[in-house]
């Protein structure tokens, strides 16, 4: 698509909402502070929707279960570079990431292949049911969280930041922390690659028209239960990358965290429109400001903030930043 | 007819729709290289026949053959690669999408548009000079008729044997129209079979070969269209219309 065909004005909302909150924070080097680290998060959380988006867009599967594929990705995170002491305790930022890339790795890996177990004897009875979805995913995702603690115990386990990650670059007065940059690069890639893979490929190209229009997919020779399979077990590995940056970014992991960042991913998806991945996008970075501005400036009323942000984009646009047309 | 020569029967076709039974045991016979025109008011079963033979709805019971071969039980997409072109009523156009990923995710053989067949191209080009003209531009910015026309370019990308078409002259300008009669009779000429469903009689008695009427989820007449063009007692009495 042409960039003038493109509605600009959603993407005018994240600049705004800089620019609204640097008068109200009323320091430039804490509000550098605040829109990197809410960057930062708004980037983890886009990587951890960008697959649940889609899966929604393309089959209208509620899938209330993801949050399951977050705590098992930073589980396995903690297992991984547990193993990897050397190379984790090492002052080295370089054989810091030489640990951190094979842990994204493996989670991922592993938050896939149980996504194909998931989609297969979970969602699959399911489909065109959205009642019996919402109940038997979070059936999925409890039974998902029991497991964990069956193999990592029930307790809350650290997930410290390796040296080379840990610390702040200070930009005249600004306190920049590394890993939150880190998680901004990782995000920005992830998002450079699904914005490839949807406007370059053949298979982008089905997924985009899937989420439009199943049927005429279908009608055209494709099998798009295969499609959404793929999609599906690729979402997961993506909440399983999420859910090792969400770890290292809190610095610990429990069984519930993917429970507790369900709800913000719901929030995000449905600012961003079902279905659209840079309304994702457009919508991870707003909340993750949001959370990150008001948790400074009213923290009695962050957890609000974004029901609030979400409430007000859908008197906006009741179906979104980016409805999916056809829809 | 000689049931050797039909590309595409249907033999005692009931389709529910949740709750309703919609189809009461459809007839049909598609012959080949020939253009067949589905008649009938709305509400008659139409639409449920297409979509029953692309498998979008499932028949209950009967039979749907095409080539000889029971699709019955076929997935759509196994149905669409066997040879058969759908264009559904509301054209199926993937509006966010530019005219020129429509016609290469229809071209299955090709993965970008540079892989399509040049010539077919040149020649879908000559046949819809739209679809060229807005090559670049959101699908969904066409125009209804340049809507219509870039869905049946994109049914007839790939060679087929079976084109269906659901209300190809449904809400569209006479010049439109008569693009889309030329387009069809060159389709036809070059052997590939069509399944009309029509409202529009003027544009059915122009193009038809053979004719079936529906009524209430069954063909209650089925013959040539030269024949009901010039029977104005029967057009009244399956219609309540004349040609």
């Amino acid at each position: 698509m042409k960039a003038d065909d493109l509605d600009l004005k959603p993407l005018l909302l994240v600049p705004a909402l800089l620019l609204v909150a640097l008068p109200l924070v009323g320091s430039f080097p804490t509000w550098l502070t605040l829109t990197v680290a809410g960057l930062a998060m708004g980037m983890i959380i886009f990587i951890i929707a960008s697959g649940l988006t889609l899966v929604f867009g393309l089959m209208d599967v509620l899938n209330f279960g993801h949050g399951v594929f977050i705590a098992l990705g930073a589980f396995v995170a903690t297992s991984v570079l547990g193993a990897m002491g050397d190379w984790t305790g090492s002052a080295d930022v370089w054989r810091n990431l030489m640990a951190v890339f094979p842990a994204m790795l493996v989670a991922m890996l592993v938050a896939g292949a149980i996504g194909l177990a998931f989609e297969r004897f979970i969602v699959r009875p399911v489909y065109g049911n959205h009642l019996k979805q919402i109940l038997i995913t979070m059936g999925g995702m409890i039974i998902g969280e029991e497991l964990i603690k069956v193999i990592w115990g029930p307790q809350q386990i650290p997930l410290p930041l390796p040296p080379g990650l840990q610390g702040s670059w200070f930009i005249g007065d600004a306190a920049v922390e590394k890993y939150r940059v880190f998680a901004v690069v990782i995000g920005v890639a992830v998002f450079a690659l699904l914005a490839w893979t949807l406007s370059r490929t053949k298979v982008g190209l089905l997924i985009r028209a899937g989420v439009q229009d199943r049927e005429m997919v279908e009608s055209l020779g494709y099998r798009i239960r295969r499609l959404f399979v793929g999609v599906f077990v690729a979402g997961s590995a993506l909440a399983g990358l999420g859910g090792v940056m969400w770890g290292l970014y809190q610095q610990s992991v429990v069984p519930q965290m993917g429970a507790q960042v369900n709800i913000l991913i719901f929030i995000v998806i449905i600012i961003g429109g079902l279905g659209s991945t840079l309304g994702a996008l457009i919508g991870a970075l707003m909340v993750g400001l949001m959370a990150n501005y008001t948790g400074f400036l009213a923290p009695k009323v962050a957890l609000f903030s974004n029901i609030a942000l979400m409430v007000g984009i859908l008197l906006w646009r009741p179906q979104g930043v980016y409805p999916v047309t056809n829809r | 007819m000689n049931t050797a020569n039909m590309l595409l029967t249907l033999e005692g076709v009931h389709t529910h729709i949740g709750a309703y039974h919609i189809l009461h045991g459809v007839d049909l016979q598609v012959p080949r290289g020939q253009l067949t025109m589905l008649l009938g008011r709305n509400g008659a079963g139409k639409t449920t026949t297409l979509r029953t033979i692309m498998g979008l709805w499932q028949a209950d019971s009967g039979r749907v053959r095409f080539n000889g071969q029971d699709i019955q039980r076929l997935h759509t997409a196994q149905i669409a690669k066997l040879g058969i072109a759908y264009v559904p009523e509301n054209m199926g156009i993937f509006a966010d999408l530019t005219v020129k990923e429509n016609m290469v995710l229809a071209a299955r053989a090709a993965r970008t548009a540079a892989q399509m067949d040049d010539a077919r191209l040149k020649w879908i080009f000559r046949l819809f000079p739209a679809v060229e003209k807005f090559w670049n531009h959101p699908a969904g910015k066409l125009s209804g008729g340049q809507k219509q026309m870039l869905a049946v370019a994109r049914a007839i990308i790939e060679p087929r044997e079976l084109l269906i078409v659901d209300e190809p002259s449904k809400g569209l300008a006479p010049s439109i129209i008569n693009n889309m009669i030329d387009a069809f009779q060159e389709l036809k000429s070059k052997g590939v079979t069509i399944l009309l469903v029509e409202q529009n009689l003027s544009f059915a008695k122009r193009l038809g070969d053979t004719v079936a009427v529906m009524d209430d989820g069954r063909v209650v007449h089925a013959g040539s269209m030269q024949a009901l063009a010039e029977d104005v007692q029967l057009q009244q009495s399956l219609l309540g219309l004349s040609l």
